[in-house]
């Protein structure tokens, strides 16, 4: 029997939503359609009515997970534009505040992850911890969210004493935990029998499509914007770019976990070297012309072209989140998985995850199945791993 | 590093000086990561196998603009090992109908932002292998495109 399943669009936790249209023969997934933007709110055109100095306001609103990405982004793309240098101390600033994001958002990921799983102590678990860096970001700007930090020219807040000592506690604080869901990841037997080989993007196919962050790295694609076209301090410091080449979900879930030691490794070197002087300049007028910024988000490259004719405003300013890249892969990595798996395959891109709540599955006789049966079936999946590798049979 | 660089600029802009010969209208750098490139509209195609195929580019995003008198498509090409954006800008003058050919058929990264700007400015890509609606709503008017100038 041939049956198709909407996922989505809608799903009040998730800020982005989305849709997909699962063609299902049995249990394996033969085609995967999907729809976004039913949420589409116009940020750049926005973005045209408002002052060079006021756009990051409006940017940092696109995400409420990497709220500091867009920012940064258009900083960098206004400061390509305007041709200003930075203060070095806005640069380690700017690299501090990327890097705890990268920390925050990708335990969110993993606690996501677990959830869906069936994990739940690992969901409960990833977002508690999580909560040491927000209070890291509440001790910046005064915000665990929308930090506002990026400025046109450096950073507006600066990192005292006081918030150093803080940053650095809750660092200390946090590695362990990230080691122990790196060392999970590396060692569970049974998330290895779940998540390795499913959802395979293929090296080759990551290139066509342009896939980022994770999604690229976790196919053997070595491209990362912190080192490949260096801004901020990621220059001055020593990290490594983390790849893997399962390129399945295994592998996306070891390069987040690896990542997380990374991000802690700059935010200490940035921490021990910040040196003083000023946090930003003031920007003189902004020529005619344009500019383009780019950083590492959590989830891959994010994108800012700016145009100005020489007025106060951008003319044009186009933003290309990293989720625009990563979606379609799904055309690869689902056709040809169970209904169990999908789950965990349309997460493992880390989308803003928005959708995936109001899955309705009208089948022929009538009986409908919702997005709890498709959770119950990936959980039901690891439980019976579980037990299979657990206790094998005598 | 600053002198890798420096060859690195130097490899970047003889091979799109190669790979697009005539077809290359200007060629500028406005920084040291930044390199211009203005094109006819009818070479897209070529140019951009070229970027991606020749020269290894990661198509990174393309921007759709009106600049009144004509339309700009500009695709953004990363080189990631070189440390480079290059971005390829073509001017289609025709504001009654204006099109280009798409090159998603051979590029599936440029697949949605071909049918983002078709929704946003009304430029059509020519052959688009699935040229639905993107980003638009279902009950938003044929023919408005909300980001041309008199919309």
């Amino acid at each position: 029997m041939k049956t198709k399943i909407p996922i989505g669009p809608y799903h009040p936790l998730m800020e982005e939503p989305e849709s997909f249209l699962l063609d299902v023969d049995g249990d394996r997934i033969t085609g995967i359609d999907v729809r976004l933007s039913y949420n589409h709110r116009g940020i750049e055109k926005l973005s045209e009515g408002r002052t060079f100095e006021q756009v990051p306001f409006i940017v940092e609103r696109i995400c409420g997970i990497c709220s500091n990405s867009h920012p940064y982004a258009y900083v960098l793309a206004f400061e390509d534009l305007a041709g200003i240098q930075v203060p070095e101390r806005a640069q380690y600033i700017r690299t501090i505040v990327a890097e705890l994001e990268r920390i925050h958002s990708h335990f969110l990921w993993i606690g996501l992850a677990g959830h869906f799983l069936g994990y739940n102590t690992v969901f409960m678990w990833a977002w508690k911890h999580r909560e040491d860096i927000l209070d890291a970001f509440e001790a910046i700007s005064g915000n665990r969210q929308n930090y506002a930090v990026m400025c046109p020219g450096g950073v507006r807040w600066d990192i005292d004493d006081d918030a150093r000592r803080l940053i650095a506690e809750k660092i200390d604080a946090i590695e362990p935990k990230a080691r122990l869901f790196l060392k999970a990841i590396c060692d569970d037997p049974v998330l290895h029998a779940r998540l390795r080989g499913v959802g395979v993007l293929p090296k080759e196919d990551a290139i066509a499509y342009g896939a980022l962050g994770p999604t690229a790295r976790a196919s053997g694609l070595a491209i990362d914007v912190r080192r490949d076209h260096p801004y901020g301090a990621y220059d001055r410091v020593e990290w490594d770019v983390c790849v893997e080449g399962g390129c399945d979900v295994l592998a996306k879930a070891m390069v987040r976990a690896r990542e997380n030691i990374e991000s802690i490794r700059i935010i200490r070197q940035c921490l021990r070297d910040l040196p003083p002087g000023p946090i930003r300049v003031e920007p003189e007028e902004a020529p005619a012309g344009e500019g383009i910024g780019h950083v590492e988000a959590p989830r891959g490259e994010c994108f800012h072209y700016v145009r100005s004719d020489g007025g106060n405003r951008p003319i044009r300013h186009k933003v290309r989140a990293p989720t625009f890249m990563n979606l379609p892969t799904c055309q690869v990595t689902v056709p040809g998985m169970t209904l169990a798996d999908t789950t965990i395959v349309l997460a493992a891109i880390d989308p803003c995850y928005c959708c995936t709540e109001r899955t309705v599955v009208v089948r022929r006789d009538g009986s409908r199945v919702g997005w709890g049966d498709l959770v119950r079936l990936s959980r039901e999946k690891t439980e019976r791993l579980c037990r299979e590798i657990r206790r094998p049979e005598r | 590093m600053s002198g890798d660089r420096t060859i690195a600029r130097e490899r970047i802009e003889s091979g799109v000086r190669e790979g697009l010969g005539r077809r290359c209208l200007a060629l500028a750098w406005s920084s040291r990561e930044r390199l211009w490139i203005d094109i006819e509209p009818a070479s897209i195609r070529d140019a951009v196998a070229c970027m991606c195929r020749r020269l290894g580019a990661r198509l990174a995003t393309a921007t759709g603009f009106d600049a009144a008198d004509a339309f700009e498509v500009l695709y953004h090409f990363a080189f990631d090992a070189e440390g480079i954006v290059a971005t390829l800008r073509v001017r289609i003058q025709d504001r009654e109908r204006p099109e280009i050919d798409s090159v998603a058929d051979f590029l599936p990264s440029a697949n949605w932002i071909e049918r983002e700007i078709y929704d946003i400015l009304g430029i059509r890509f020519r052959g688009h292998p699935d040229p639905r609606r993107l980003l638009l709503s279902d009950d938003w008017p044929e023919g408005v495109h909300p980001l041309r100038r008199k919309a």
